[in-house]
């Protein structure tokens, strides 16, 4: 089974949903990203997202888009992120989900990335910007290296399309919480509860939600109903506001949200 | 098997749908209704009388033997694209997905631009549908082009200057897809060229193949012909496309001029096809300029409109299987073609444009009286004078 999937049951056995953390590679530099995300899963996250600054992210807003542009100036190269996961997952158990747009693995190579990714210790992919329909190459790649494919799936998708994800997803599948891009927002919409449901109902066993997920209370709502929460640009902002023992901090705050109210 | 037919999502590698799922639905429904108004004879008529009475279709064709004396070669013959209402063949597109967005229910349009001049017509549309319309635009482009600013702002419509990233063509698209990812419902994103995920590139194609159309069955008429080369400047490649489409299938040479910059050998250039490499850019496989790790690099042209490191995946099709020639044209090669056609002709191509014509010279002059080259005289120069002015100095007090 899938590190990331064994993760969300052991969090689930504990009467518990897993708080997925994300923070951009080399923001603002490879060494602190290293400690950054240490202290986010000393701070409580079960599973880091690590992301991969691209040139044209589509599927951001400011707050990861100035990160990921300050990355890169700063001289990230995406080999650097093997070398993170290395270096994190010598000192923590979380298991390390990279976040990428797909134009990088393209260049470095599918299979390449993935047998790196793979000896570096990292638990797969999330792919914001490639649906299934165009992943053969990684579908293939993935199975061959033991990776898992965490695919997102829309309040819009049809259920013809959520089966689809579903079936082709491993570790878990990203519902994506309401039509927009990434960023904190004060009210979460109520499409992500039915579209957790709408994702159970053709099979899905683990699903997180994502996008607009910034405070405890968030995290709690949404583990009421889904297997975990995913928080991005909160973590993102606070990194650079109050470096990493904010991060560490507000990462403790969020993990209170993932304890289930017993009824 | 005939190039023409070709309609997508895939042109041989290239194409296809790299895009949040968030899109898909939206990318399906515009495919659904595409394919439907195309056999549809009532959307088709509606659509060809709009482009006779508003858009002033056909354009006709305009034969330049003082230009072509420059060259001393073969004759050249404009397909005029710059007398189409608003000034470039941009209005072929922009009223053909206005009517499709109306079909859909959309009440409110986006687009990006460079140039401005697909802004303009895109704000010229919802003025003409009663649409609300929203353009992006890097904000150095709104500073290069600030006339085409004032003109989208008269037609009513909000322009948003994009001050992230380059700040340019490429960074509007990103803030432009930001916007229907976030507003699918309401909006239909009115892409201007023939990237994106499909069903952009073929539809694109599709609603300006009339350029290429027409030209083939106007010079047939008066030459009795067919010509020996067909060229346009290529940005995106949307007018290229165009005037390229009708052609494929005939034994007639095609060529497209890329901005070369400073030279395709500098780092300042917007030569894609020429010195990209295949990736992922904007929700297609397709070339693109970019960097060993697959950033973006930051194209360079003095034409806002080409300034562009990616282009359409049919382009990048018809590059590698040989069909289509692509080359590039410096910054200062365009500005002398602008400023020949001006002086010989009395026609002020668009700086966009002027690369299609420097790129038809340096043909010609290899070729016989009895050649023929069919230029796209993709947009008038009305937008560029300030550009043009502090190039060749006529503009004083520093501006």
């Amino acid at each position: 089974m899938s590190r990331v999937t064994e993760t969300i049951r052991a969090a689930e056995a504990n009467g518990r949903g897993v708080l997925v953390g994300y923070l951009p590679a080399g923001f603002p530099s490879v060494d602190e990203t290293v400690e950054a995300l240490v202290a986010l899963a000393e701070g409580g996250a079960d599973i880091i997202e690590l992301g991969i600054p691209y040139s044209d992210p589509v599927m951001d807003g400011l707050v990861i888009q100035q990160a990921t542009n300050r990355a890169l100036e700063n001289g990230f190269r995406v080999r650097n992120v093997f070398d993170i996961i290395r270096a994190v997952t010598a000192r923590v158990d979380a298991p390390i989900l990279v976040m990428t747009y797909w134009n990088p693995v393209v260049q470095y190579g599918i299979e390449r990335f993935a047998a790196d990714l793979a000896a570096a210790g990292g638990a797969g992919l999330i792919t914001p910007d490639l649906i299934p329909d165009e992943a053969t190459e990684w579908i293939a790649a993935s199975d061959a290296h033991g990776l898992d494919r965490v695919f997102l799936a829309a309040p819009s998708s049809t259920d013809e399309r959520l089966q689809a994800t579903v079936r082709l997803s491993r570790g878990f599948v990203y519902a994506v919480s309401t039509m927009g891009i990434t960023g904190a927002r004060e009210d979460l919409d109520a499409a992500a509860r039915t579209l957790v449901d709408r994702l159970r109902a053709v099979g899905a066993e683990t699903v997180c939600v994502g996008v607009g997920i910034s405070t405890a209370e968030q995290v709690r709502d949404v583990c009421g109903y889904a297997d975990g929460a995913i928080v991005g640009s909160l973590l993102v902002k606070t990194l650079d506001s109050d470096g990493v023992d904010g991060v560490r901090s507000v990462t403790q705050s969020l993990v209170t949200g993932t304890q289930h109210l017993k009824p | 098997m005939s190039l023409r037919e070709e309609t997508g999502p895939y042109f041989g590698e290239f194409g296809g749908r790299f895009v949040p799922e968030s899109l898909i639905k939206a990318l399906d429904e515009l495919d659904a209704a595409y394919r439907a108004a195309k056999d549809d004879p009532t959307f088709q008529a509606e659509l060809t009388e709009l482009h006779r009475s508003y858009t002033g279709r056909p354009s006709i064709l305009t034969e330049v033997p003082r230009f072509a004396a420059l060259a001393g070669g073969a004759r050249i013959i404009l397909k005029r694209e710059d007398l189409n209402h608003t000034g470039s063949h941009k209005i072929n597109n922009v009223l053909g997905q206005a009517l499709l967005a109306k079909r859909l229910g959309k009440t409110r349009l986006i687009a990006e631009t460079g140039a401005g001049q697909h802004g303009v017509a895109t704000a010229t549309a919802a003025a003409l549908f009663g649409m609300e319309c929203v353009v992006y635009m890097g904000e150095v482009d709104t500073e290069r082009q600030a006339l085409n600013v004032a003109r989208m702002n008269l037609l009513g419509a909000t322009v948003v200057p994009v001050t992230h990233g380059s700040r340019t063509l490429k960074d509007a698209i990103n803030e432009a897809m930001r916007d229907w990812v976030t507003n699918v419902d309401s909006t239909h994103y009115l892409l201007g060229t023939v990237a994106g995920p499909h069903p952009f590139p073929v539809m694109v194609r599709d609603f300006h193949s009339v350029i290429g159309n027409e030209a083939r069955e106007q010079l047939l008429k008066s030459e009795g012909r067919l010509p020996t080369a067909v060229v346009a400047c290529v940005g995106g490649g949307s007018n290229a496309i165009g005037i390229f489409h009708a052609f494929l299938d005939d034994d007639v040479r095609i060529v497209g001029f890329e901005a070369a910059g400073d030279g395709i050998d500098t780092p300042r250039h917007a030569a894609t096809l020429e010195r990209g490499r295949p990736g992922v850019l904007h929700g297609a496989k397709t070339y693109v300029l970019q960097d060993e790790d697959g950033q973006t690099i930051e194209s360079h042209s003095i034409s806002a409109g080409l300034d562009y490191p990616g282009v359409g995946p049919e382009h990048a099709w018809l590059r590698d299987s040989g069909r289509a020639e692509y080359l590039g044209i410096t910054d200062d090669e365009a500005m002398q073609a602008l400023l020949s056609l001006s002086r010989t002709e009395g026609i002020i191509p668009a700086i966009e444009t002027a690369h299609a014509l420097a790129g038809a010279l340096q043909l010609a002059a290899s070729m016989s009286p009895d050649d023929i080259i069919l230029i796209n005289l993709s947009g008038r120069g009305d937008k560029d004078m300030e550009t043009a002015g502090r190039y060749f100095g006529f503009l004083k007090d520093g501006r």
